[in-house]
């Protein structure tokens, strides 16, 4: 078996699925943020794949960028969830219900 | 095949050197501080009567943690608690693979780079497990489920993730000057010659870099005057819960720590293995004359000088712990975020300018 | 032999991802995040992008991952009640095996054309210095943009998370 393309962009999608069933069958806010990393490091698994494959850099540069953005995304989340628990007391999902009426 | 057996040979003495090196640090730490405090210092561990100005003291040192009770918090977590010492210390283990402690053999036709590894990303290599260090830390803290341990461990993650910033700012003037991230290439770029007699090491190119480099990377360390983490004397640290071995395992690590610290430092600043005015054929003097040496005896030159400096900046590390007292916790921070980093990034800048004017 | 680490690392990989969603305790769940990031790092490495795995430990493990731990344990969070009804957790994984399946379909019928052309040397395509030059000149425009995202989240972390102080 060689490892081409094809391999990387199926454990890609795996990890995926696996973030996504994390997001909706989780309700406790620091675990279902996780796994929305690791969405995210499934797209990053595909951008690398993609730029061996066609020997471009772009790729990884990309990769660098969503890093970027993960990283202001989880100080700005966490600081919510930190004011969240202040308020609430709790990190379930469900007890947050400000918007509802 | 034989290049395998090379590696393997190369690892095998690399970890055997920095294992009895850290060992002996301990002997170095107690006989330094005796001397600061005009005591005689550890001189009574004995084996039928010899005494070697206090050697044998690594020895029983060992073994008095060998024999002491594994103990764990009842309402602990086992398995982070274990986990943790081992996470502290292998890190420090492992980043000795990209630091070149030697120029290259010849052995006949044989051609070994005294370096594990020679990786194209270089010191970001030393960063990552850099960064690793700080698990051990935490999850000691963590795990240990008592109050005191959780606040050491918080406090080393402050401190520990502060001057890593610190720590890698610092050093992008000298990789801007080299124009590489590769050790063992930083270190030959430091046997040239400015003004045609001043080796060009770097602590002659990048003074302030170096000067913010060392507390940076001492605060890494996390000893005395920073170690607010661990806090010996009153405050309690993040390995309050531990003993025997595992306890070991932690000062093990510190001791690596200084030995990774004073090896990067000879490498980055003062010229890595290279004696000044050595060159692969011998020495050639500035003010004319020159000394032909066989390859052999050159790399063993350079081994030992590399040793030599290791030597030196791990003293020098070990007296620094023995001068100072220890920092506040806001004065560190402010050390950090108000001292450190703003200059890190005005040497930046200043590098910066004058590599564009050096260069035009 | 890139075949042997692949399969190691990819198993690993999935292995430690779902734990993640698997655990209880959220502490756990994120240690095994940081395990998750650490093997694709690992498999970033066998795709020739060394700089970029190295960027993956350094920011994700070693600044974001810790955010995460010092939430939790400034927080003190342990497992929480979650209550999740069956019937949800069954659409959850539902959705996102049918999310699998679409991937799959369009990987199978949808065409990925060869490598045309501006290739480069597996040395020369992860190096520092490919990145940094593609950086600083194609992608300098949105590399300054990245650089004012962090502020931004910078300056929100710090305005969310500080304590109202009463006058």
């Amino acid at each position: 078996m060689v490892v081409s393309l094809n391999h990387y962009l199926v454990l890609s999608a795996i990890l995926f699925s696996i973030g996504v069933a994390g997001v909706l069958t989780r309700k406790n806010a620091i675990i279902i943020f996780a796994s929305i990393e690791l969405m995210m490091n499934a797209v990053n698994l595909a951008f690398v794949a993609f730029a061996r494959h066609w020997g471009d850099p772009g790729g990884q540069i990309f990769v660098f960028f969503v890093v970027a953005v993960a990283a202001a995304e989880v100080a700005v989340g966490l600081a919510i969830i930190v004011v969240l628990f202040r308020q609430k007391e709790t990190v379930n999902i469900d007890r947050v219900n400000l918007m509802k009426w | 095949m034989l290049e395998t057996i090379i590696l393997l040979a190369k690892i095998w003495a690399v970890l055997l050197t920095l294992v009895s090196l850290a060992g002996l640090m301990t002997w170095v730490e107690r006989k330094e501080s005796a001397i600061m405090q005009d005591r005689l210092g550890a001189n009574r561990a004995d084996i039928l009567g010899f005494r070697v100005i206090g050697l044998f003291q690594v020895m029983a040192d060992g073994l008095k943690m060998f024999f002491k009770e594994d103990f764990v918090p009842p309402t602990g977590h086992r398995l982070l608690h274990t986990l943790g010492p081992i996470l502290a210390f292998f890190p420090a283990l492992v980043t000795f693979a990209v630091i070149p402690f030697g120029s290259t053999l010849y052995l006949g036709s044989l051609v070994i780079p005294l370096q594990i590894a020679q990786l194209n990303i270089g010191i970001l290599y030393l960063l990552v497990f850099g960064s690793f260090s700080f698990y051990g830390v935490v999850l000691a803290g963590w795990s240990s489920n008592n109050k005191y341990s959780m606040l050491g461990g918080l406090r080393a993650a402050a401190q520990l993730i502060s001057y890593e910033v610190c720590l890698g700012t610092s050093l992008v003037g000298i990789l801007m000057i080299y124009g590489t991230l590769q050790l063992n290439v930083i270190v030959d770029h430091q046997n040239q010659l400015l003004f045609g007699f001043l080796p060009a090491w770097g602590i002659f190119l990048q003074p302030l870099g170096f000067l913010l480099f060392l507390p940076a990377a001492m605060a890494e360390t996390k000893r005395v005057p920073f170690d607010l983490p661990e806090g010996e004397s009153e405050i309690i640290g993040y390995y309050t819960e531990y003993s025997g071995l595992k306890f070991g395992l932690f000062y093990f690590a510190e001791f690596m720590e200084i030995l990774v610290v004073s090896a990067l430092i000879a490498t980055l600043f003062f010229g890595g293995y290279h004696l000044p005015w050595l060159y692969e054929e011998g020495f050639h003097f500035p003010w004319g004359g020159a000394w032909d040496l066989p390859n052999v005896v050159v790399a063993m030159i350079r081994l030992a000088t590399f040793f030599v400096k290791i030597a030196f900046f791990a003293w020098l590390q070990v007296l620094i712990r023995w001068t100072l007292p220890r920092f506040r916790y806001d004065q560190m921070m402010r050390l950090c975020w108000k001292g450190i980093l703003p200059l890190a990034v005005l040497n930046i800048l200043v590098t910066g300018l004058i590599l564009l004017l050096v260069n035009r | 032999m890139e075949t042997a680490f692949f399969l190691l690392f990819s198993a690993l990989t999935i292995f430690c991802a779902l734990m993640v969603i698997l655990q209880k305790n959220p502490l756990a769940s994120v240690l095994f995040l940081v395990m998750t990031l650490f093997w694709l790092a690992a498999l970033f490495v066998l795709l020739s992008a060394p700089f970029i795995a190295a960027i993956q430990v350094i920011i994700y493990a070693g600044a974001i991952m810790v955010l995460f731990l010092f939430v939790l344990m400034l927080l003190n969070l342990k497992a929480i009640e979650e209550g999740v009804k069956p019937a949800l957790k069954v659409t959850g994984v539902a959705v996102a095996l049918i999310l699998l399946v679409v991937a799959a379909v369009v990987l199978r019928s949808v065409p990925i054309p060869a490598n045309t052309g501006f290739s480069r040397s597996a040395a020369e395509l992860g190096s520092v210095e490919s990145i940094g030059q593609m950086l600083f000149s194609v992608y300098l425009l949105p590399f300054e943009i990245a650089s004012f995202l962090l502020l931004a989240g910078i300056i929100g972390a710090i305005v969310l998370a500080k304590k109202d102080r009463k006058p």
